[in-house]
């Protein structure tokens, strides 16, 4: 149920633990959280506050122990792993510090990736992806695996497959980690270009700088929410 | 979505030629050796089938002796007499032809040519009992065979190495000290049940082989045609009952003489090969076996070594079950290739083998669907397994995999 008041993105009271009795350790303590549709949230925090954790929850990609998880108004947390799935292929786009593209495998097949998972024709899929790669700037480079690719250049492959289908949410973690400055830039830079055509962004970085391109900025602390507001 | 995950396990397969090979590798051997094994199994069984047929359905040979040997101890067991062929032909209902059998070998020469042989004596009636057709002249005639007149019917290797080519019938060689006169040449039958040439043969009147040759006046075997409208056992059971009265054998004594069916020989020896076809196939099939746990082996192996490339998927949107298919795709995608190449190398080693091995090269259809289905089916059985592991990964785990 969802009404033009709801948020795209809404936790409440949302706690995380790992493992059982004396070893168990809780990773998120109560998070709330709402991100409206069409903001770019920078996610910052000491290491070991629990931002990476956060995102795979509000990435689908791990449930909350405790508390809720609304998505367009869906409780999250019911749903099962396969709906999870179909939730990520549908609305979801990830990058990652790693960048994780498949070894071995061209620049536009990895891109074409998640259209194929969507079933689209092989006509449709190969247009779509190279239009994906168009937009980071890499079409002359799509028939190059990731061993062929500078680490700049793979990051951008990897945030044309997360924006091949469109999603509604792009959520990055780090993903700027391994690069330079003036590659980590350029990388934001179509990060914000990506917010402007309409994606909400979710970005966990450690470097100001590269919070400074974001709408709004989120503080995690010791598995809590700390501050939450308007970038400087 | 199965034509996406089809495309996608070709193209992993493609990326990794090598492991791949090495992953099919169990099957095409297992394929290969169960398909050939069967393959000239069948063809074996078939072989002797012919050989034996060939002889002659209606055919009982007796021979003096228990068994084919002579065995044991004690004299050795009296050859019969051209009378006891009378006293068949007379006294026993259902026979249709009687013929005898005299043996020995020599040396046969013509001009500078000359070749060590067989020389079997007997009547005009051996043709008819060995269904043995002549491809040209004539058998002998009752003058001929009543006098022991010697003139000899040939067979094709005889003929090649005497006369090369040239029209042995009206020619003349010597055999031993014997000149001899070619009257007709026989069909060529090729190998015997045992390997022996059969067409290495020179045939005479009985009784010319006897007085030249043998110098007695035994017969080693007497072949008789059963009329077919009778009943075989029966026949056999009345000439046994003859024999025994001729040879002064009474009471429980037991008979020194053997009356063989062909037909029983031949359902014995193609039983026999039939058995061991399916031995030899039951070994390979065991490899065939090994080599799905090979794949099962690589897949796991892939599994773990792909667990990020899985954990991508799974983030990106692939649900479970379409990893485990992409894996089970691949699984038996691979192996049905090594099936194929199975059979294409069991195609060559067989055409090649067959006539090596002198047994008729036969295709069977059956055997061929059955090891392509059954390595289709290793496929899925062991391909499951990693499949499922796969598909039940943790992504986030599966991402932080080095
Ligand atoms: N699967 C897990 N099992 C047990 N503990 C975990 C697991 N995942 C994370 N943790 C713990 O939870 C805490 C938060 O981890 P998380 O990865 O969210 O931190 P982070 O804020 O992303 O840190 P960094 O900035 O270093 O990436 C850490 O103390 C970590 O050890
Ligand atoms: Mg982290």
């Amino acid at each position: 149920m969802t009404t033009a008041a709801d948020p795209l993105i809404r936790l409440r009271g949302v706690t995380k633990t790992f493992g059982r009795g004396p070893s168990a350790f809780q990773a998120l303590r109560g998070v709330d959280l709402d991100v409206a549709a069409g903001d770019f949230v920078a996610v910052m925090g000491p290491s070991g506050s629990g931002k990476s954790t956060m995102m795979n929850i509000l990435g689908c990609l791990d449930v909350p122990t405790d508390g809720a998880f609304l998505f367009k108004g869906v409780h999250v947390e019911r749903l099962t792993r396969d709906e999870r799935a179909l939730l990520r292929r549908r609305y979801l786009g990830f990058v990652f510090q790693g960048f994780n593209l498949l070894a071995r495998t061209s620049a536009l097949e990895n891109v074409e990736l998640p259209l194929l998972y969507r079933g689209e024709p092989p006509k449709r899929r190969r247009e779509t992806a190279l239009a994906a790669l168009e937009q980071v700037g890499l079409v002359e480079w799509r028939d190059h695996t990731p061993a062929e690719l500078s680490g700049g250049q793979q990051q951008r492959v990897a945030i044309a497959r997360a924006i091949v289908t469109n999603p509604a949410v792009l959520l990055a973690d780090e993903p700027t980690g391994n690069l330079d400055s003036a590659r980590s830039v350029e990388i934001m830079e179509l990060l914000q270009d990506f917010n402007r055509r309409g994606i909400t962004i979710l970005m966990v970085t450690h470097e100001p700088d590269m919070a400074a391109y974001a709408r709004t900025r989120v503080h995690v602390h010791d598995g809590r929410i700390q501050s939450q507001g308007l970038a400087a | 979505m199965i034509g996406a995950t089809f495309v996608l396990a070709l193209r992993e397969i493609r990326r990794h030629l090598l492991r791949s090979f090495l992953t099919i590798l169990g099957i095409v051997i297992g394929v290969a050796a169960v398909v050939t094994m069967v393959t000239l199994g069948n063809g074996a069984t078939e072989a002797v089938r012919e050989q034996i047929a060939g002889l002659g359905a209606n055919l009982l040979q007796i021979r003096p002796g228990q068994g084919f040997g002579r065995g044991g101890g004690g004299p050795p067991p009296r050859d019969f007499q051209l009378d006891d062929l009378d006293a068949i032909r007379e006294q026993v209902d259902g026979v249709r032809v009687v013929a005898p059998l005299a043996q020995s070998s020599g040396i046969a020469v013509r001009n500078a040519a000359n070749w060590t042989t067989t020389i079997n004596g007997t009547t005009a009636d051996y043709f008819i009992a060995q269904n043995w057709a002549l491809t040209a002249g004539r058998p002998f005639t009752a003058a001929e065979e009543q006098a022991g007149r010697a003139v000899c019917v040939i067979g094709a290797t005889v003929a090649g190495n005497l006369f090369r080519g040239e029209d042995p019938v009206g020619q003349r060689f010597r055999l031993r000290d014997v000149a001899c006169e070619v009257i007709g040449t026989l069909a060529s039958r090729g190998q015997g049940g045992f390997g022996a040439d059969q067409d290495d043969v020179v045939l005479m009147p009985i009784k010319a082989v006897q007085r030249r040759f043998t110098g007695n006046r035994n017969v080693r075997a007497i072949l008789v045609q059963v009329d077919p409208d009778y009943d075989k056992a029966g026949v056999t059971a009345a000439i046994q009952g003859l024999l025994r009265e001729r040879r002064n054998i009474t009471g429980a004594k037991q008979d020194d003489f053997n009356v063989f069916d062909t037909a029983q020989i031949s359902e014995t020896l193609s039983g026999t090969t039939r058995i061991l076809t399916a031995l030899l196939g039951a070994v390979a099939a065991v490899s065939l076996l090994v080599g799905g746990i090979g794949i099962m082996n690589i897949m796991l192996v892939s599994v773990t070594e792909r667990t990020r490339e899985i954990g991508i998927r799974l983030a990106i949107g692939a649900i479970g079950r379409e990893v485990l298919l992409q894996f089970l795709v691949e699984a038996v995608v691979l192996a049905c290739i090594g099936g194929v190449i199975g059979l294409l190398l069991a195609l060559v080693a067989t055409v090649a083998l067959a006539p090596v091995l002198q047994v008729p090269f036969i295709f069977d259809p059956g055997i061929n669907a059955l090891a392509f289905g059954f390595s289709a089916l290793i496929g899925v059985v062991f391909g499951y397994f990693p499949a499922r592991r796969a598909a039940a990964l943790n992504p986030i785990e599966a991402l932080r995999h080095e």
